[in-house]
């Protein structure tokens, strides 16, 4: 054979193409799923600067470290990277981007060029943020109250807002692109119900982008205008109705929670199915709960308000929906566990990250409903114990949803395999460091702590101390998958196709894939995670 | 510094041990589903550990059974959840009849208290123990958030309206009080004290030396000062509708609709004379939006409530209303 023979059979996505210019004009979704992957890795490690300047803070009830002004900038600038520029784009944009099409038998994405636009936009926001960030920061709140945002607030309000405007449209884009992908793409033979349950997810979190994140760019778009023009849109000094702004706000964040965990929802499916080696428990519950979440989740948004003056029968009704949003939440963790039940369970290290998700979501989601609770709200809204909440979804869910799929897809989408003792060593840390940290706060937050405080009454130090200890802990865990993953790629073992035996089209083809993912495109016969002949059983 | 820290909050309202009643049951609620999941993971994953490297999970595609199994109990137990703390929030929400009122305005960083004998206070509030007070409360800027953990209450201050609370105090004592909602650089500063006393000390504080006028006297003459008295006439009809027993009154407007007079209203009607013109008057009266604080305004408010008879004057902080039942499902009328 001839050296072009052993080339053409070791060209793969990454060394197919080098050089800069072939990156950044990329129209490969594999390719731009890592530079999604090394931009939302920058800003994590930013909030998380942020996140560790407030626990340093908080470990003394005295306002000690910074002034309150840098404080609120602290929360601020965490609230908005994390959220903006991590959670929202991590698991679809990286993940979703990478995987999708190859998932369901496709070369690419329905829109490569949009792909890489999307990815442009999105660093052009994070630029406009990070300006804001740099030259003096925003002391809003990531929640952009009005008229505080719009009449008293310090710093970069309208910096800040437009990068929150423009990465908004990297987001429609992508979820545009998504749904057209998957309705358009799909292989022969790969029907709406063979579908990994990864790309359900997916297709629920992209109708939110749609549909969720217009409201959010033409609400930042009224608060930057009435900063700068004086309409009297949300300030009442102006004729304005500052709970308005509430409404517009949470109409596209609620939801935006759930952009959140749906995706990790899908990765936790699919981890639980390769690890324990069986099909999931009740395939087509699992697939429907994500579209029910997407649904009801648009509809929950005045729990938000319950405080501020909304009447009590509009309160009734998104209690009530509220209640409603948690029953297919609870459905996907019983048939998770289910799906558990007579399998071949290998505990590896993104099965410890896929445990931790149903874990620490189980707890998150069991507490929203306090939240719903009318009577409860009303004394633990605003106070860490909604603080612990919103981080058990969106920390414990979200981001160990991201780093078990990051540690279960790292093989495929780099060739190279991590060290697995480290691995789930780190693992372990970030469950330990999480509890420790958010767990104090349900109990600091009943007692009254309200969020946002620079400085706090001495009785409740006890639990800030605990809180930034456990942060300490868990920012250890976070940074050790960086450096095992980062050495892995130029020192680790060379990945086989399928390391972890498990079922998929993506475990099918090459380690890294190559540049067209299918030599030929494969005919699909049965739905993913086949692994036992399938017969039909009775349960129990 | 780590002596003496308290686990859960005290309870010093009539309204807290509700809250906390429907608090402990939806932890228990929480205990009990998280342990139960993350026992049968553990368990599954030990028993059904993989004992060889190709084995491979037993092939089960689900039970319809199950699924509504699991999809029913949850639902059974959120809508009791939803019932109850529905409940509690009506019951948090509704100011018996005869509260004892008082005005509050937030203002950046600051919270100003005034009582209707004319008492007024900064950051701190006095209120007697074993009787309903209801806080009427309006923000001067951005939004604030008035909150009593004893109590379990909490309500936010918005600019342009007016929110209210209402609580019980049950045991003497200092509590804090907080700015719930974020309000810019001080607000962690926002902060504050409640003092719950004995109705005979509560009485001996209110008559102590301080006290000025009351929010009705000083409406009175504001009244006069801004020349409110030349339209609005108390003997015969002026150019603006008389306010003689106006108060929680039906109002028709010139658009056929019909309003209650309430503290909204007459807010609106000072501040934005043009949005609901009284049927049969001409829209001359001139804002006086920026011209009158929000004090100034719960003050001209207070005058104008003082002007119906019946009912509507609040019951001053001095004399003593009958003690009002807890926990009726509606408002409770007084009865005399």
């Amino acid at each position: 054979m001839t050296d072009g023979s052993k080339y053409m059979a070791t060209l793969n996505y990454l060394n197919n193409g080098h050089g800069l210019a072939s990156w950044l004009l990329t129209k490969d979704h594999k390719r731009i799923a890592l530079l999604y992957l090394i931009s939302i890795t920058g800003f994590f490690f930013l909030g998380g600067m942020f996140a560790f300047m407030i626990r340093l803070e908080l470990l003394t009830p005295a306002g000690d470290l910074m002034t309150a002004e840098t404080y609120n900038k602290m929360f601020t600038m965490h609230g908005v990277v994390m959220v903006f520029f991590f959670l929202i784009p991590s698991i679809p944009a990286v993940l979703g981007n990478f995987l999708i099409p190859i998932m369901i038998g496709a070369k690419d994405l329905a829109f490569p060029r949009l792909n890489l636009l999307s990815w442009y936009i999105y660093a052009l926001g994070g630029i406009f943020t990070l300006v804001a960030a740099l030259s003096g920061g925003v002391d809003t709140g990531w929640t952009f109250y009005t008229p505080y945002s719009t009449a008293a607030a310090n710093g970069h309000v309208i910096l800040a807002a437009l990068g929150v405007f423009i990465t908004g449209f990297s987001s429609i884009l992508t979820g545009l692109n998504f749904i057209v992908t998957i309705h358009r793409m799909r292989a022969p033979g790969m029907t709406w119900f063979r579908l990994p349950l990864f790309v359900w997810s997916h297709y629920a979190t992209s109708l939110i982008f749609i549909l969720g994140t217009p409201v959010i760019a033409i609400t930042v778009l009224l608060v930057a205008a009435e900063r700068v023009f004086h309409f009297g849109i949300f300030d009442p000094a102006l004729g304005g109705d500052p709970v308005l702004f509430q409404h517009l706000f949470w109409f596209y964040s609620h939801p935006a929670v759930y952009i959140m965990i749906l995706p990790a929802m899908g990765v936790v499916s699919e981890i639980v199915q390769a690890f324990a080696r069986k099909n999931i428990f009740g395939y087509s519950f699992v697939a429907f709960s994500s579209l029910a979440i997407g649904i009801i989740g648009f509809l929950v948004w005045g729990h938000h308000i319950f405080v501020a003056g909304q009447s009590v029968y509009a309160g009734m009704i998104f209690s009530i929906l509220s209640f409603i949003v948690a029953i297919p939440s609870a459905i996907k963790v019983f048939n998770w566990t289910a799906t558990i039940y007579r399998g071949s369970v290998s505990l590896e290290s993104p099965m410890l990250y896929a445990f931790g998700f149903i874990g620490l979501f189980t707890i998150g989601g069991l507490t929203g409903l306090f939240l719903a609770a009318m009577g409860i709200d009303i004394h633990v809204h605003d106070t860490y114990f909604i603080v612990a909440h919103f981080h058990y979804i969106m920390v414990g869910g979200a981001i160990m949803g991201y780093l078990g799929g990051m540690h279960y897809w790292w093989p495929k989408i780099t060739g190279k395999m991590y060290p697995e003792a480290w691995a789930k060593f780190a693992a372990l840390l970030v469950f330990v460091g999480f509890n420790l940290t958010f767990f104090p706060q349900f109990l600091v937050g009943y007692l009254g702590m309200p969020r946002r405080y620079h400085m706090y009454p001495p009785e409740f130090q006890v639990f800030n101390v605990l809180s930034t200890a456990g942060a300490t802990v868990l920012a250890v865990g976070y940074l050790l998958p960086m450096i095992y993953f980062t050495h892995s790629i130029f020192r680790g073992e060379t990945a086989p196709a399928n390391p972890w035996g498990a079922k998929g089209l993506e475990w099918e083809i090459p380690s890294p894939p190559p540049t067209e993912n299918f030599a030929v495109t494969p005919i699909v016969t049965h739905g993913t995670h086949q692994y036992a002949p399938s017969k039909e059983v009775g349960v129990v | 510094m780590f002596t003496n820290f308290p686990l859960f909050p005290q309870q010093a309202s009539a309204q807290a041990g509700q809250v906390d009643a429907i608090y402990f049951f939806m932890v228990a609620v929480t205990a009990f589903f998280s342990i139960l999941i993350a026992g049968l993971v553990v368990f599954f994953a030990i028993k059904y550990r993989r004992r060889h490297r190709d084995e491979v999970g037993y092939a089960i595609h689900g039970s319809l059974a199950l699924e509504l199994l699991w999809t029913v109990i949850p639902f059974i137990i959120v809508m009791v959840m939803f019932a109850w703390g529905a409940k509690v929030f009506f019951e948090l929400y509704r100011p018996p009849v005869g509260a004892m009122e008082i005005y509050v305005v937030g203002k950046q960083w600051m919270w100003k208290v005034q009582h209707m004998d004319g008492q007024r206070e900064i950051n701190e509030l006095h209120v007697p123990v074993g009787r309903p007070v209801k806080l009427i409360m309006g923000s001067e800027d951005v939004l604030h958030s008035f909150y009593i953990p004893a109590f379990r209450v909490k309500a936010d201050v918005i600019p342009g309206r007016y929110n209210h609370l209402w609580f019980t105090a049950t045991k003497p004592g200092t509590y804090h009080l907080f700015c719930a909602e974020y309000c810019g650089t001080k607000h962690s500063g926002m902060v504050g004290n409640i003092i719950a006393m004995e109705p005979q000390a509560f009485q001996a504080w209110l008559g102590g030396g301080g006290a000025s006028e009351s929010p009705v006297a000083q409406g009175e003459k504001l009244f006069s000062d801004l020349s409110c008295n030349t339209c609005h006439m108390t003997g015969s009809q002026g150019r603006g509708p008389m306010l003689t027993n106006l108060f929680n009154k039906p109002v028709e407007l010139q658009n056929g609709q019909s309003v209650i007079a309430d503290e909204a209203y007459l807010r609106e009607s000072i501040v934005n004379p043009q949005a609901k013109v009284v049927a049969g008057f001409q829209p001359i009266m001139p804002t006086f939006q920026g011209l009158v604080s929000e004090e100034q305004l719960l003050q001209l408010i207070s005058y104008v409530k003082s002007l119906s008879t019946q009912g509507a004057a609040p019951a001053p902080a001095g004399t003593t209303a009958p003690q009002m039942p807890q926990a009726s499902d509606r408002p409770v009328v007084e009865k005399k």
